[in-house]
């Protein structure tokens, strides 16, 4: 079982992984070539872009996108440089416009990516084809309920064949809406200087939660170890799901939400239970979960929906972006409640977040002994049948697919690799 | 006696400077008492600097209860993002005063009150690196016999992203 990265050993109850992994700069370049050039990413939300003429710019998978609206309401996904000679055809980071100009030469296009004018367009011959200067896409763009997701590999699987198991969670999510959930004004845009894997591991970690954010987390501890596990959802899909005793502004009123509230969010629970029954509504409503999505996208349904997604600048540095998702149809006073929800916790000056940062650097400076002391342990909860969310088996999730990808492509060897210490 | 109804912008300038200095400090349960027991900070994102709490995402957007906590926590072991502290200078000026935040979802000054706007510029010095935040605070104070006391604290970011603040606001900014 063993490869030169992991050694997944279910008989003495061992999972490691070698934190080469976390700092070397060959690594990531496999990486970038087997995952992120690889898979499906995402990439932003249909409701970012909710008009005809809205556009964003955006960076994913290391290339410059633009996300946008065209006259005929369709969502477009363009690579973002002219194809005439290269420059951007969108600086801002969001606007509004029929066309998207390249301002070097003015090469002017359509939202629907059709190259509209150019200056003296005389000049070229009669055999140049103009129409075939449009915009370029990516190779493989793809929307699932909202959820705007691109691949840079022409023969991608199918959006629905990669999310496997997720799918169902994203519907648990947008399902809360009656309408549609919606991405909420504002980014968290911030860094780390970690190793991205270790943003993917901390988002679904369980365990850290007593002790890193124990001053906000001592009330919790109890109900995390009842009603909660961690799930395989194929692919390199993981979620955690566990009864937590926040509110949640889809239908659960908790202490300190204003006792005024008490009313509408029952209300809505009320109309969830009757759309989806009892059973599925009771899970929308009280069990919060954390969702990865392999490989850098993370859903948090908790006392807020938050969309997170992250990507490797260098081995040891990340960009992270997080959203806020709400039902588009909720009342100012619950949202007001989610978005303070929200920054409670979360995001980079949140409660806990800062810390989570501060626990991802401090990793990050420990691996400088990777050759010294190569291996980190991820083997809690492997003895266990049913795995609980304290447990790591949400992380293995994640690395056992990260190894099919990186670790052991079929008949190649990626990374020439000289392990150093004992297995 | 009634309170003060007015404020001297040298009077409003020494007020930032203690302010800043109580900060710089960590003498942070002095500076809460510096602060209404119906105070408004918020940090608006990056890239929505005219945004407004109640509808958007911000950073920071704290009541007095949250700002407890947040003080609270920060002066425990258990910050570790600020454990051990870093070092922060605050330098502040282009002050000016009279300019209402309404247009931050704040509701009109009250009497006895006045706003004032701020440039900022905090350094904050740890693990050998240098993270930097630049922008503009918006006030409004509520005059009393004791001083000043604050009753909204906005700071709005220059920057397009915290990627040049060390990724995150783990102090008072």
């Amino acid at each position: 079982m063993d490869t030169p990265f992991i050694v997944d050993d279910p008989t003495r109850h061992t999972f490691r992984v070698h934190r080469r992994t976390m700092v070397d700069p060959d690594v990531l370049a496999v990486e970038r070539n087997q995952i992120f050039d690889r898979t499906w990413l995402y990439l932003g939300h249909e409701s970012e872009i909710a008009e005809s003429g809205d556009y964003l710019s955006r960076t994913v998978g290391g290339r410059a996108l633009v996300l946008c609206r065209d006259d005929s309401g369709a969502v477009r996904v363009w690579l973002n440089t002219c194809t005439h000679r290269g420059a951007t055809v969108c600086r801002e980071a969001k606007g509004h416009g029929r066309f998207l100009t390249c301002f070097y030469h003015a090469w002017s296009f359509e939202l629907s990516g059709k190259l509209a004018s150019l200056p003296d367009a005389e000049a070229y011959g009669d055999g140049f084809d103009q129409q075939a200067l449009a915009l370029v896409s990516p190779p493989k763009v793809d929307t699932y309920r909202g959820f705007v997701f691109v691949s840079f590999n022409p023969s991608v699987e199918p959006l629905l064949d990669h999310l496997a198991g997720a799918a169902e969670y994203l519907d648990l999510v947008v399902d809360q809406s009656a309408t549609d959930m919606v991405i909420l004004p504002g980014t968290q845009e911030y860094s780390i200087k970690a190793n991205w894997k270790l943003l993917v591991e901390n988002s679904i970690d369980g365990y850290h939660a007593m002790s890193t954010h124990a001053t906000y987390m001592d009330y919790l501890l109890t109900a995390m170890r009842t009603a909660a596990e961690a799930t395989d959802l194929g692919t390199g899909h993981a979620v955690i799901e566990y009864r937590a005793p926040w509110a949640r502004p889809v239908a659960s009123w908790a202490p300190p939400l204003d006792v005024s509230l008490r009313e509408p969010i029952a209300a809505r629970r009320a109309e969830l239970v009757d759309l989806y029954g009892e059973q599925r509504a009771g899970r929308m409503c009280d069990t919060s979960r954390n969702l990865l999505i392999f490989p850098n996208l993370i859903i948090n349904d908790i006392m807020a929906v938050t969309v997170r997604a992250f990507e490797p600048i260098r081995p040891d540095l990340m960009h992270v972006r997080a959203w806020e998702l709400a039902p588009a149809e909720e009342d100012a006073a619950l949202h007001e409640v989610r978005l303070d929800n929200f920054l409670t916790f979360l995001g980079p000056g949140g409660l806990a977040t800062p810390d989570d940062i501060e626990a991802l650097e401090s990793c990050q400076r420990g691996f400088s002994t990777w050759q010294e002391m190569p291996w980190s342990d991820i083997s809690r909860g492997m003895a266990q049948k049913r795995p609980g969310i304290t447990d790591e088996l949400q992380m293995r999730v994640f690395w056992r697919r990260w190894n099919e990808l990186v670790g052991r492509e079929p008949g190649e060897v990626p990374v020439p690799l000289r392990v150093v210490g004992q297995r | 006696m009634s309170a003060p109804s007015r404020l001297a912008r040298a009077e409003a300038e020494d007020f930032l400077y203690a302010e800043a200095e109580l900060l710089d400090d960590w003498h942070l349960e002095e500076w809460l008492a510096l602060c209404t027991d119906d105070i408004v900070y918020e940090i608006p994102a990056t890239g929505l600097p005219d945004g407004v709490a109640s509808s958007s995402l911000f950073l920071v957007h704290d009541d007095r209860f949250m700002l407890e906590s947040r003080v609270k926590r920060l002066l425990s072991r258990n910050a570790h993002a600020e454990n051990p502290r870093s070092r922060t200078r605050r330098l502040i000026s282009n002050v000016r005063l009279g300019e209402s935040p309404r247009s931050n979802g704040q509701p009109d000054l009250a009497e006895g009150e006045v706003a004032l706007r701020a440039s900022f510029h905090v350094v904050r010095f740890r693990d050998d690196e240098m993270h930097q935040y630049v922008g503009t605070y918006t006030y409004r104070l509520r005059l009393s016999d004791d001083g000043p006391r604050i009753v909204y604290r906005r700071a709005t970011l220059d920057a397009d992203s915290l990627r040049h603040g060390g990724g995150k606001i783990s102090i008072l900014l």
